[in-house]
């Protein structure tokens, strides 16, 4: 991209307008640098995922044609699009009307307030512009070195795992890692067991046999956890790679770019319905609140009107976390919550409720700090919601083969809307163990939580992992509720049956 | 104005073009190009450039939607909501098509069966004039008036001379500030070659041999056409009678009689003479059947129909044999005995639908 032009002056009298609501409403924002791209540069920008240099590759560019194509065809304009960084990046669709900039500038102070507030982006990268710059100046250096080919097949590779990571580990306080001391030096010769000092003649009465015989297996399966590799199941499959994986200094550089990256975009992933429902929560009160005129406030609805739809079997993030937002405030402000309330029986009552408490602003507030989506629907997709917007789940019906409408239940609706967050709706998938059956082969393990793996992808991917691990490489995993073992060595693909450990 | 992206955009096509090579065989014997014509572009679902990834399979996955209906009811997948990163509650669970046009796949084609670039006969171009609207004038009729920019010189004119006032925003235009569409008559090169698809549609040959057909027909018209600009096609479809049809019945019908090929010939060559003068036209004609004529008789008067009155003006007369569980298969051995060395005269035995490919390289491979 080439330097930016200044926004011209309406603009930037209009984006210290916004700005200025935005505040007064409590929102507290990085300071935001927004450019005027035109559509092709917008989808240029968009396929990097918002960032001005990227890595070259080739996805990047199927991206960019998947989102000429939408514009051209009308099915997709980008209706916004702004980075998690500070400063604040973000972007304006030339020629399109007042009305539209003014709301997307609108949605715009709503995301950087939440990128900046809320707790799962706290530990991100706020200067991943010239991070994205820097990776993308190694992995050219390292395609100056090696060959396109060959940098860009190992891309591949390293791109069909980059899911697997653990998107809480940022968060989560580990316990100190063990002194390499502790770890090494263990005597082969059997340990002292441990005993109660006892005189000859009482021996066998203070330490019987069977005493002495529990302590030393207690010993044995402490040693055998010490000599597990690794000692507990690792969920960032991509750091294991890296740090036990034998490969070349710029494979493993490769390696830790994507993965980096990685952890940069996940929060984004689990909070995707807060967020834009956080944005458009704003944007709709500081529009129709303060910001539209009467003549604008049609061409507005219009425009919503497009963004808010929802259509058949598509969940709209920006639509369920606006109504979800407003319905939290709703209940707050009226004190519809505590034991009083959930214990009342009385729908009646429960309609005309009001304690006039009046948190509800409050409340919108702690919960956009505080939330993902997961734990954000969990705490409050209430009945009285489900059935107000008419949520239903819907599955594949065999038998006629289309997908169908399969319940309006509660309880159905939130397990399934849950289930398709959690983890955001990938699969667990766990290091088991670095040295399988003692041949240096790598385990991987599934936890299944009600879904099978989509087969012929993890044939694939078994592929790719190969690449990198070069021994064999396999998957404890269930398949129509049996235990599997999918394998991939230098034969290719196979799978056998296997038991597939109960509490996994 | 060069981008970033456009190195990666050419990458992305690169690969989608060897994808595609690769698989230009299964692609051409499925047949599943043949569904969009209408554009100059077809999608091609590509599996395999996706990024594989562990990730739940499809169908035990439901999802949550909004709305109104009733349980059973079933749902229609919506379109991905605008905004950016996955749209939907599914992720990736979109199948990669790529638009690819036809002239790059009938080069992708060319390519694969080295198939020699076709030079037409040194003749006239025809040409002929059409009227496009290309531009603005002050004067016209007012139902060619154009509104938009007419208004944009009144207000332009307004503000000049400060009658502009934005809180009564009203434009009035006067005469000067009018502009009307204008249009240019111009040259347009008319195609100069012409494909005629004859078909035998006898009892005979079924649906298999049709498809068999209709694939055929449809990448061989894909590659004249992007060597052509703009090309005749022609379609007559005969059991034992012809007649000429439109390229939707061409590629439908199963009608079920006998077979007289020769009905199909005369058809031919009448087109030819009356429309299609030898001195101006590149001319292909191509002619599929299994071989099962109803008659020695009507064999004879084929052979004689091709020697006198196709083969003296045409490019080259493709024969195409499809194999049939019923037919004697006969037609061709005849062919070949009269015309063997000829070589305006190219057959092909298709054995089945993996034959096709090298039945398409046995007629272009020519290059005439």
């Amino acid at each position: 991209m080439t330097t930016p032009k200044p926004l011209p002056a309406h603009l930037q009298d209009m984006q210290a307008e916004i700005e200025g609501y935005a505040r007064e409403y409590g929102l507290d924002f990085f300071p935001i640098i927004y450019e005027i791209l035109d559509y092709k540069t917008m989808n240029e920008v968009a396929a990097y995922g918002g960032f001005p240099t990227r890595y070259p590759h080739w996805r990047f560019g199927m991206d960019y044609e998947q989102l000429s194509k939408g514009y051209e065809y009308g099915l997709q304009k980008i209706y916004e699009m702004v980075i998690n960084t500070n400063p604040a990046y973000a972007y304006l669709l030339e020629g399109n009307s007042l009305v539209d900039q003014k709301t997307v500038m609108a949605h715009v102070t709503g995301h950087v307030d939440f990128f900046k507030n809320n707790y799962y982006f706290s530990k991100t990268n706020r200067k991943m512009i010239d991070g994205m710059a820097n990776h993308a100046a190694r992995v050219r250096r390292h395609i100056a070195r090696h060959g396109i080919e060959a940098v860009e097949n190992f891309i591949d590779v390293c791109l069909s795992l980059e899911n697997l990571i653990d998107p809480m580990s940022p968060y989560i306080q580990r316990v100190r890692p063990k002194a390499d001391s502790e770890l090494d030096g263990e005597p082969d010769e059997p340990a002292e067991i441990p005993k109660l000092p006892a005189k000859g003649y009482m021996e066998d009465y203070i330490n019987p046999p069977e005493f002495i015989e529990a302590q030393r297996r207690k010993q044995e399966a402490a040693k055998a956890k010490a000599k597990r590799f690794p000692e507990e199941r690792q969920r960032d499959v991509l750091k294991f790679l890296i740090d036990y994986a034998p490969v070349e200094r710029w494979q493993r550089d490769i390696l830790e770019i994507i993965r980096d990256e990685a952890y940069y975009f996940a929060p984004q992933a689990m909070t995707k319905i807060m967020n834009e429902g956080w944005a458009s929560y704003w944007h709709s009160k500081i529009m129709t609140e303060k910001a539209a005129s009467a003549a604008e406030i049609i061409d507005y609805a219009d425009a919503c009107a497009g963004v808010l739809a929802t259509s058949g079997a598509r969940l709209n993030p920006y639509k369920l976390g606006l109504e979800l937002f407003r319905h939290i405030e709703y209940r707050w402000d009226r004190g519809q919550f505590g034991k009083e309330w959930m214990e009342c029986e009385s729908l009646e009552e429960k309609q005309n409720w009001d304690r006039r408490t009046g948190l509800g602003r409050k409340k919108i507030f702690e919960v956009r700090r505080l939330h993902n989506d997961v734990t954000f629907i969990d705490e409050f997709f209430t009945l009285e919601f489900c059935y107000e917007q008419k949520f239903f789940t819907f599955g594949f019906n065999e038998r006629s083969g289309n997908w169908e409408i399969m319940s309006r239940e509660f309880k159905e609706v939130k397990r399934q809307l849950l289930q398709s967050l959690t983890n955001r709706g990938q699969p667990f998938i766990y290091v088991e163990d670095g040295n399988f059956e003692n041949r240096g082969e790598l385990l991987l393990l599934h936890r299944h939580e009600g879904l099978d793996l989509k087969m012929d992808y993890a044939a694939d991917t078994l592929k790719n992992l190969m690449t990198i691990w070069s021994r064999p490489v396999n998957l404890l995993t269930k398949v129509d509720g049996k235990g599997r073992l999918l394998r991939f060595d230098n034969s290719g693909f196979s799978d056998k049956s296997a038991d597939y450990p109960d509490g996994a | 104005m060069s981008q970033k992206i456009d190195l990666d955009h050419r990458r992305f096509r690169e690969i989608v073009r060897g994808k595609i090579k690769q698989n230009l065989r299964k692609y051409i014997s499925q047949g599943e190009m043949i569904g969009r014509q209408g554009k100059q572009t077809v999608s091609i679902p590509l599996p395999q450039i996706d990024i594989p990834r562990f990730r739940h399979g499809d169908k035990q996955q439901g999802g949550v939607g909004q709305g109104d209906g009733e349980v059973g009811d079933a749902i229609g997948q919506g379109e991905p909501q605008p905004g950016i990163g996955q749209a939907g509650d599914r992720p990736g669970d979109h199948l990669v098509e790529v638009d690819v046009s036809m002239d790059e796949l009938a080069q992708i084609l060319g390519e694969e069966l080295e198939l020699p670039r076709i030079e037409p006969k040194g003749k006239e171009k025809i040409v002929a004039f059409k009227d496009k609207y290309t531009g603005l004038r002050p004067t016209g009729p007012e139902s060619l008036r154009h509104f938009r920019s007419t208004f944009k010189r009144a207000l332009r004119r307004q503000i000049a001379m400060g009658t502009y006032d934005p809180r009564r925003p009203v434009i009035v235009p006067i005469r000067d500030d009018r502009r009307y569409r204008s249009w240019r008559t111009e040259p347009q090169p008319q195609s100069n070659a012409v494909i005629i698809y004859m078909m035998d549609v006898s009892g005979s040959m079924g649906d298999e041999q049709k498809e068999i057909v209709r694939i055929e027909s449809f990448w061989i018209d894909t590659w004249l056409r992007s060597q052509y600009q703009g090309i005749e096609a022609r379609y007559i479809i005969h059991d034992a009678m012809a007649k000429e049809v439109d390229r939707d019945t061409f590629f439908r019908t199963r009608e079920s009689g006998g077979t007289m090929i020769s009905s199909a010939f005369k058809l031919c060559a009448k087109l030819i003479e009356e429309e299609y003068p030898a001195s101006e036209w590149n001319i292909y004609p191509f002619h599929f059947s299994d071989g099962d004529n109803w008659s020695v008789d009507d064999t004879v008067t084929c052979i004689e129909l091709l020697r006198s009155r196709i083969l003296p003006n045409v490019n080259l007369f493709c024969y195409g044999q499809v194999e049939s569980p019923y037919g004697s298969g006969q037609f061709i051995k005849d062919l070949q005995e009269h015309f063997g060395d000829d070589e305006r005269v190219v057959t092909s035995e298709i054995k089945g639908k993996d034959a096709i490919m090298d039945s398409i390289k046995d007629f272009l491979g020519q290059g005439k």
